[in-house]
């Protein structure tokens, strides 16, 4: 039964709507917009995110985590896709903690994670250079100095960059510009020297960082896992992370669409509310069918990462060129059937509407996707 | 779980044991089995393995088996579909009477009526075929004209039928008819079971842009029906006719898999008629619509599955009624994909000059525009995802099917 969730999947999920409605509506990313707030985030937020376990929902249990699995850490950035909160869950809880699960060695796991799952420890993988996703198109240098190693380059679009304790870089030790051998991930605690990180306020106001890497030096042990084998494991952690995101943005499409079917049914225009002309109702039960679509090929990705990782690249890859998709689609009817009031600041669909844009990019777009879905089906 | 595997194990070994070789193989339009007065079996094997399913109350698996069913619960149902698929069996007995009649029966007829008819429907006996549209009645359905008057101890019946499927070769229909004209449109509507042999009732059939006429008119001219044949309560039968549609249009939404004629799948047509560069179809835009049918169907799969779930479960989903829509939308879509993919291969009306297989596809093509028009148009599917799933308010003026 995995396209349904089970009682504890959906108790956590009841948890956590109301918890984020309560804590973190879409009316606390305006604030921290409005107040330019340098971290992006509010900590206390994190704190409590942490206390409920979110940080550690996919950690095995004997590094502090509560094993749910990513069923159950699907529900959760659902919950958070739908009020938009901006936390590190994303970049440290499903993207770095993946990293340090499937690359790490035990010596980094036992170190690192529990720190993650308590919440103590920020993470950001630092992998684009280009303005698309292009994972295995790496030029950031891993070159050998001494005991260690130098490492040297620039990049871009780093989620929670600026703020997370440690970055995870994805670096090349050997091998061509383009290809997926000789990669290496080097974790540089904040504040190290060499780091230059310039934070960049994106449309949807929440956290992505430039930056620039200049001779950093690397110690052997920072190296996650085995030098230049990045390559292997590095697809899975991505995978993961495109199954999240789309986890994420099924809970803001659900929302948009659900404020927006609510609007239809207020707003009364020719002596009628615009929910009954026929116009908008095909729009709209079209967006409806497509949702359904859409809930189906996340509950199934999600459940492929625990129990079918075989599929797990498919899967990938059909969740988040759906939800890319779907959340243009959703996103834009959403202003449109708003009217007028919708391209207002004042209205919050605007908030969806940026952030879908974002999200979009994350990991791949729609081209990156159906093409690699295409190749992975032998066409 | 214990239970559902051991049952899947022994319909594994029945299936195996009593399965013939030449029924697990494609089928033909020619060689589907469609019971009935005038029907006939393309073959012994055909005969032996729908006899033996039959014998098992598997023509229709999870029907009581008090009325002849298999008295299978969903979750085994689910497992010999699987099982069948699994080693390409065909369906024994296809039939209207299994797919939309006996489901209604079960819930609206009488003991009599469940007594006379299901267990015929299940043993093949009768061919069934369904008198809904009107010339004068499509998407408004429920403005339906044909009129059956109380003549005491039997109705009279007079009016046409269109879109009657394979009328000429059934033996009853199931009607919809009006009994009250003075009623609202929805109200004065009866659900009435007639002997296609009763004096009065004649076909034509009705030749489409594929060529085929598997559709007619049905004509009824002073019909006599015993009264006995009113299913459901007198002037109720638009309660009967909208779950009855539920079940066609399930049905419908699931058509595309067992398609009778041999269609070429879209991977393989691309295969054999385009060109690949480094492992990739080399026109930019037939690779796209390609990925783009593939991954629909991908997630129309999924969310067939997720649909049975729910109802294993317990759940009252609303995905059901968005699954018409988008599988023959998709079925369409197909079909213009493979037009595309195989370009001037793909138009050939008559041999020479074209594979069967060509030929077949190009008439899907043709007969793929139905999908969406039968059993409710797209349009007609979405005001009802608009009004019943999302609660939108009714239009001005009541222009929908509710």
């Amino acid at each position: 039964m995995a396209l349904v969730l089970n009682e504890e999947q959906r108790l956590l999920a009841e948890t956590a709507r109301e918890f984020l409605q309560k804590q973190s509506p879409v009316s606390a990313l305006r604030a921290l917009r409005d107040a330019r707030d340098p971290l992006g985030y509010d900590p206390e937020l994190w704190r409590h995110m942490a206390e409920l376990g979110w940080a550690s929902v996919i950690l095995p249990e004997d590094v502090g985590g509560l094993d749910f699995g990513f069923s159950g850490l699907g529900v959760v950035l659902q919950e958070t896709g739908r009020t938009l909160a901006a936390s590190p869950l994303f970049a440290t809880a499903v993207v770095g903690a993946s990293a340090l699960l499937l690359g790490g060695t035990e010596a980094q796991k036992a170190d690192y994670l529990p720190q993650v799952a308590a919440g103590e420890l920020t993470l950001a993988l630092a992998l684009e250079e280009g303005h698309h996703h292009r994972p295995h198109h790496i030029a950031t240098r891993l070159e050998r100095s001494g005991d260690g190693f130098l490492l040297s380059g620039e990049k871009l679009f780093v989620l929670d960059g600026h703020s997370a304790d440690a970055l995870l870089v994805v670096a090349r030790s050997a091998g061509e510009t383009s290809s997926r051998d000789g990669l290496s991930v080097v974790l540089v605690p904040r504040g190290t020297a060499g780091v230059d990180i310039e934070r960049t306020v994106m449309a949807d106001s929440r956290n992505a960082a430039n930056i620039r890497f200049t001779e950093v030096s690397i110690a052997s042990d920072q190296v996650i896992g085995t030098e230049g084998e990045a390559g292997s494991w590095l697809d899975d952690v991505l995978d993961r992370g495109r199954i999240a995101m789309a986890a994420e943005m099924l809970g803001s499409v659900e929302e948009v669409f659900a404020r927006t079917v609510a609007w239809l049914k207020e707003r009364v225009q020719f002596g009628v509310p615009i929910g009954s002309f026929q116009a908008l109702q095909h729009r709209a039960a079209s967006l409806q069918a497509e949702l359904e679509l859409a809930r189906s090929v996340v509950l199934q990705a999600l459940t492929v990462v625990d129990e079918q990782p075989q599929q797990l690249a498919i899967m990938a890859s059909l969740a988040k060129a759906t939800l890319n998709d779907l959340g243009r689609h959703a996103t834009n009817e959403a202003v449109q059937m708003h009217g007028g009031i919708g391209v207002t600041d004042e209205l919050e669909i605007g908030f969806f509407l940026k952030r879908a844009r974002t999200a979009m990019q994350i990991f791949g777009d729609t081209g990156f996707h159906k093409n690699r879905y295409a190749t992975l089906c032998g066409y | 779980m214990e239970d559902l595997d051991q049952f899947r194990e022994e319909t594994r070994q029945w299936l195996e044991a009593n399965c013939p070789a030449s029924q697990r193989l494609p089928n033909t339009p020619e060689e589907q089995y469609w019971g009935g007065r005038r029907g006939s079996f393309a073959s012994e094997d055909a005969r032996v393995w729908f006899e033996r399913m039959r014998d098992r109350g598997w023509t229709a698996p999870e029907w009581p088996t008090a009325y002849g069913g298999g008295g299978l619960t969903p979750q085994q149902g689910q497992i010999l579909k699987e099982e069948m698929k699994r080693i390409n069996a065909r369906t024994p007995l296809y039939s209207l009477g299994l797919w939309m009649l006996g489901p209604a029966l079960l819930e609206y007829g009488s003991e009599a009526q469940k007594q006379e008819h299901l267990r015929a429907i299940v043993n093949g006996e009768f061919r069934w075929c369904q008198g809904y549209s009107e010339p004068g009645a499509g998407s408004d359905l429920a403005s339906l004209q044909t009129r059956a008057e109380d003549q005491g101890d039997h109705f009279l019946v007079n009016g046409s039928k269109i879109w009657t499927t394979a009328a000429d070769r059934s033996d009853w229909i199931f009607c919809l008819v009006r009994t009250d004209p003075h009623a609202k449109k929805q109200e004065g509507i009866s659900f009435l079971l007639i002997d296609m042999a009763s004096p009065g009732v004649s076909t034509t059939p009705i030749e489409l842009i594929s060529g085929d006429s598997e559709f007619c008119q049905t004509f009824f001219d002073n019909v006599r029906v015993p009264k006995s044949n009113l299913v459901g309560k007198l002037n109720q039968g638009w309660s009967v006719a909208k779950a009855l549609l539920v079940h066609e249009r399930k049905l419908m939404a699931e058509i595309g898999g067992d398609s009778p004629r041999k269609e070429i799948p879209p991977v393989e047509a691309a295969r054999r008629y385009l060109e690949f560069t480094d492992g990739r179809i080399a026109n930019p835009q037939l690779r796209s619509d390609l990925v783009d049918y593939e991954m629909r169907m991908h997630a129309i799969g999924l969310t067939h599955m997720r649909s049975f779930e729910e109802r294993a479960a317990g759940i009252k989903g609303t995905v059901g009624l968005a699954m018409k829509y988008l599988g023959t939308e998709a079925i369409k879509d197909k079909n213009e994909l493979l037009l595309a993919i195989m370009g001037t291969r793909g138009l050939g009306w008559e041999a020479p000059g074209f594979t069967p297989e060509e030929l077949d596809t190009t008439r899907l093509w043709a007969m793929s525009k139905a999908m969406t028009i039968a059993g409710g148009t797209s349009e007609v599917q979405l005001n009802v995802i608009a009004n019943h799933v999302l609660q939108l308010p009714q239009p001005p003026k009541a222009v929908t099917e509710s």
